[in-house]
């Protein structure tokens, strides 16, 4: 007997993805590759100076040298608002300021656009750039967030008293002092979060053409949400319909939050287009996506904790200066503010928390989200606090955790300073179990006093961390306290063509993430056809009804949902017209495996394609049925969700150079359910490598002067594969309960919840010398300084 | 200054060195390898009229014997120095420090003479050409000239060769049986450049050491000879103790360090003495 294979879920599996062979063979085509007929190109003139007047800018040679076609200053464009600032801090007031598409008269960080060249080619352009002449008149300059909120500080911007964006707050102050007062211990420590740059492969970049007949502009752009993009310059800069412009992103090539926001350059590069009446394009060299592209982090912080002398904590107070730049990116006050400050419960039950966060004006870069977004220095002060707490109680760091974890019968769990949310589902202990049987903690802490006996620094740090994905329900983001002037579900567009080949359309934005294999997993799964059959289609905002782009691990808790939801629709209406076909009654018709059948007799059904054709041609559909298998979805999702895991670093300091080296590196996250394992593990390594980079090696930073010194990738370190040990990832499954697929987000828990593990690992090395902190990065020089003052 | 396209220049490709050298005039650089120089053309921080590509000049990529010792061609890459046969067993240092330089698209394409000629202080091939006494091979309009590589480094980025002249290789003595070479630098995680970089080149006979040369790069503007440091251990026994000695008194050979935002001159002076100890056990061990 002979059986006919059903295809069976590819959701779960590590199906190869399907953007590979394009992407590794040189056919994806990125920003840079754009050619539009009669294109000319863009480079833009920035500020030396990171805090300056402009007293005035002569264009003339520049103008008159061969190839250019035109050059501007930002009086050419005082006709376009400032940027939106489009996540303000909830519930207080926000003092905005925000760049222009090129700066009139004042400069408040170095690298600031303050004229732009168009020319036949990008050589004429950059030549044409050393032709302006800029009377500049220099500016005092201030780089420290904390030195720029102190009293008599230089003031940056008129309408920002104390060079303050906000000053914001979460949970109950009074309830807090009081718990310190009576805790039995307080720990207080001030942290530094450094300042990061997130460094995608790709720059950014824009191209743009505009069509006079129609007023209508083509604006391309390396982007994670092309339906942002085009609502925020027609709604807020533009002032036109949002009809009036198509917004495409091609292949990404990185992004980790740069490419969410609004830039000077885009709305600079659609407003050429239209003044020199043919299409252009602007990208980025490095040195400008250093200075000029978002930077992330940038914390310092003090914190006291409160605890009982068997470790339970009592009190979590927090004060915070976030550093947001000379000038407010998009969403700016949102991150240190909404991701940051309600996380900082972290996996625990604390009674009483309380956070103020102050953001700073400083004649530095923008910041902005970066990857992880809030939710790395959120989990970096609860983690270092939670360190802290034991190390002064002399207790181990693993019991101090499990004592005051949220208890997995405590779901859903209300922080209390979520503004309402809850977190979803958890099971912290069993993550906690996981990470030390693979680590070998007992035998580690036995080798660690054996190796310490000869002098040597090795140490174990853990990292029990939760976090926020799957941003978010819109009841949530529309109350008074969250400030956010927009929603955030997505929406999806699937459609069985006559071939029984499927078309899924979505507003999400892949930057390396996968979309279109994972998104095509699950409709392969749900309708039955082979994945080949499924085609997904993205970036463009003349395909997809609207989507509000890729970041906050948002993608599948949200966008691959309202896939989920159209899909069965879609098998919905499939076993209607089947029924219809069978001549059964629709409840009598169960759809599996890609086939409609009458139940108990599946050898007799109706596969997909057929149904599809049949639905397409219309020849015989139900009374009242409309041709095709077509459905759109817009999901809202009820809840946010919290992906949680263990993580745990082995280090060893060499105490003759500083220098330190991981040993171990082990992770098991709790993503919910997952997609596809492969990628999942790959957003995971890239992850941990980029916050073990925070812990030791990366750090932006400012001279006096407002110069960016490290400018380069001479300069900044970003992470080598060769620095990491094989990383040893494993998971748990705990889906959530706030969406029918039972996905959490997987894109930024690496990030979130390496930092603190390592920097816990190396305090614990260097405890027998007394050390309870380092500041990062733990460059060797600074390794090396704290242990010659401790053992002085 | 965000730029990262070159002003205009004029591109030559000579077939000769004759040709080479006659197509170098005040305004136009040699080409060679071009990982230091494009990046500097790019940022518009160096805007030569002229390249002098070096890259059709035959037979300066070669690496050969000469005499006892190799000549390493000025066009030889990190890469090809790194697994030369010829270099392994003469000189095995020589070829262990270029597979020490940046990463592997560096070494592919950046080459000795390059890196020779442009005398950045955090290079490698400067500090362990000193420490084995290598001669720097420069060619004129005059003919050609040696240079010891210890007159050859001038000051940062600063050499002596004269205007119109060319690195044409490195005469590299080879380490004999019975001496010992070692280069340890402390890598930049970002640049792979040496923050610092120690050579040590030593020789022992019947069980004591006779003679030592200590160079330490990275840490002024050129490779500066630390020997004097190390003088005690000459004529004695070589010992752990005796190598710590030598460390400790490195850093008196090392006044005006330089500071940057990864690593403070004193951090310098400091790794300077750690890696002096770990080059001369290395050396001493390689000689024994």
């Amino acid at each position: 007997m002979t059986t006919v294979e059903q295809p069976g879920s590819l959701v779960g599996e590590p199906v190869r993805r399907v953007e590979d062979a394009r992407l590794l063979t040189g056919q994806a085509k990125y920003l840079a590759d754009l050619t539009l007929p009669g294109m000319a190109h863009v480079a833009i003139l920035r500020s030396p100076y990171a805090h300056a007047r402009i007293r005035s800018i002569d264009t003339a040679r520049a103008a008159a040298h061969p190839g250019v076609v035109a050059v501007f200053t930002g009086k050419d464009f005082e006709h376009l608002p400032a940027l939106p600032c489009a996540w303000q801090a909830g519930g207080v007031e926000n003092f905005v300021n925000t760049p222009r598409a090129l700066e009139i008269d004042r400069v408040t960080f170095t690298g600031a656009g303050v004229a732009v060249v168009v020319a036949e080619s990008a050589y004429a352009a950059e030549d044409a750039l050393e032709l302006i002449e800029v009377d500049w008149e220099p500016l005092e300059v201030i780089v420290d967030a904390e030195q720029a909120a102190a009293e008599g500080a230089l003031q940056l911007h008129e309408n920002a008293p104390g060079n303050i964006v906000m000053d914001w707050s979460c949970g109950d102050a009074k309830a807090t002092d009081r718990a310190l007062g009576e805790a039995e211990v307080v720990v207080k420590k001030r942290l530094v979060n450094q300042r990061l740059i997130p460094t995608p492969l790709e720059g950014r970049g824009a191209a743009a053409e505009y069509e006079p007949s129609t007023g209508r502009y083509t604006v391309w752009m390396s982007s994670q949400d092309p339906h942002i993009m085009r609502l925020l310059m027609t709604a807020f800069v533009f002032g036109i319909p949002e009809t009036k412009m198509r917004c495409i992103a091609l292949h990404v090539g990185g992004g980790f939050g740069t490419k969410i926001f609004l830039y000077p350059e885009y709305v600079l590069v659609a407003a050429l287009a239209e003044k020199v009446g043919r299409p252009v394009k602007w990208v980025e060299s490095r040195r400008e996506n250093y200075v000029a592209t978002t930077h992330g982090r940038d914390h310092i912080t003090y914190l006291e904790v409160g605890a009982k002398r068997d470790g339970t904590i009592t009190a979590f107070k927090v004060k915070t200066y976030a550093n947001l730049g000379g000038v407010l990116s998009t969403i700016a006050p949102g991150i240190p503010t909404t991701l940051y400050g309600r996380m900082l419960s972290g996996a625990y039950r604390i009674p009483t928390i309380h956070c103020q966060v102050l953001g700073v004006y400083t004649n530095t870069g923008m910041v902005d989200a970066y990857r992880g977004a809030g939710r790395p220095e959120a989990t970096y002060a609860v983690e270092r606090a939670v360190d802290l707490v034991a190390r002064e109680l002399e207790l181990d760091p693993v019991e101090v955790r499990r004592k005051n974890f949220i208890p997995p019968d405590a779901f859903p769990y209300d922080p209390g300073i979520l503004n309402g949310l809850e977190y979803d589902t958890g099971d912290y202990g069993k993550a906690l179990d996981r990470a030390l049987e693979i680590v070998g903690y007992e035998d580690f802490r036995r080798e660690q006093e054996e190796t310490r006996q000869q002098h040597r620094y090795r140490g174990i740090g853990f990292s029990t961390y939760v976090e926020i994905c799957g941003a978010a329900p819109s009841a949530w983001i529309g109350t008074v306290g969250e400030g956010w002037g927009a929603s955030m579900w997505e929406s999806a567009n699937v459609r069985v063509h006559l071939t029984g080949k499927a078309v899924v359309t979505i507003g999400t934005q892949p930057q390396g993430q996968g979309h279109e294999t994972t998104t095509a997993q699950i409709a392969a799964s749900e309708l039955g056809i082979p994945i080949e059959d499924v085609t997904v289609e993205l970036g463009d905002t003349q395909g997809a009804p609207f989507g509000y782009g890729t970041y906050a691990s948002r993608s599948a808790a949200v966008g691959a949902v309202a896939v989920y939801n159209s899909l069965q629709r879609i098998k919905h209406k499939a076993r209607r017209v089947a029924a219809h076909m069978l001549e059964a009654d629709v409840e009598d018709v169960e759809f599996e495996g890609g086939r409609a059948f009458v139940k108990g007799s599946p050898e007799t059904g109706k596969t997909i394609q057929e149904i599809a054709g049949a639905a397409a041609l219309a020849y015989d559909l139900p009374k009242g049925e409309e041709p095709f298998l077509d459905d759109t979805t817009y999901y809202d999702p009820p809840n946010c969700t919290f992906p949680f895991g263990t993580h745990v670093a082995v280090v060893e300091v060499d105490p003759e150079s500083g220098q330190v080296t991981l040993e171990r590196y082990v992770a098991v996250d709790d993503v919910g359910r997952v997609i596809n394992p492969m990628i999942v593990d790959g957003q995971v390594h890239g992850g941990i490598a980029q916050g073990v980079a925070q812990a030791l090696w990366e750090g932006a930073v400012y001279d006096g002067e407002g110069q960016l010194t490290t400018s380069s990738l001479l300069d900044y370190a970003v992470p080598k594969a060769e620095f990491l040990p094989p990383l040893e990832v494993e998971r748990t499954e705990t889906p959530t309960d706030v969406n029918p697929l039972g996905v959490k987000g997987a894109g930024e828990t690496g990030t979130i919840a390496s930092t603190p593990a390592v920097v816990n690992a190396v305090v614990d090395a260097l405890a027998p010398l007394g050390i309870r902190h380092l500041d990062m990065p733990l460059t060797p020089e600074r390794v090396w300084r704290a242990m010659r003052e401790a053992g002085d | 200054m965000y730029t990262m396209r070159p002003a205009a220049f004029e591109y030559h490709r000579p077939g000769s060195l004759d040709e080479a050298l006659s197509l170098l005039g005040e305004e136009s650089r040699p080409l060679a390898g071009g990982h230091s120089l494009l990046p500097l053309m790019k940022l518009r921080l160096s805007t030569p009229e002229g390249l002098v590509d070096l890259a059709g000049v035959p037979g300066l990529d070669e690496i050969s014997e000469d005499g006892d010792g190799l000549r390493v061609g000025a066009l030889a890459t990190h890469a090809s120095v790194a697994a030369s046969e010829l270099v392994r067993s003469r000189c095995p240092v020589l070829a262990e420090t270029a597979g020490l330089i940046g990463d592997a698209q560096v070494r592919n394409r950046g080459t000795l003479g390059g890196s020779v000629a442009h005398a950045d202080p955090a290079a490698d091939y400067p500090t362990i050409l000193t420490a084995l006494g290598a001669t720097i091979a420069v060619a004129g309009n005059a003919g050609e000239r040696d240079v010891a590589a210890d007159d050859f480094f001038v000051d940062v980025f600063a050499t002596a060769l004269q205007p119109g002249e060319l690195v044409v290789a490195a005469k590299v003595p080879a380490t004999p049986s019975g001496s010992g070479a070692a280069y340890v630098k402390h890598r930049h995680p970002a640049s792979f450049y040496a923050v610092v970089g120690v050579a040590a080149v030593v020789a022992v006979e019947n069980g004591n050491c006779t003679s030592v040369r200590l160079t330490i790069g990275g840490v002024t503007g050129t490779p500066v000879d630390a020997t004097a440091a190390a003088e005690s251990v000459v004529g004695a026994r070589p010992s752990e103790e005796l190598a710590a000695a030598a460390a400790d008194k490195v850093a008196a050979a090392l006044p005006n360090a330089m500071s940057d935002t990864y690593a403070s001159g004193e951090y310098r002076t400091h790794l300077a003495g750690v890696l002096a100890r770990k080059a001369l056990q290395l050396a001493f061990e390689r000689a024994a």
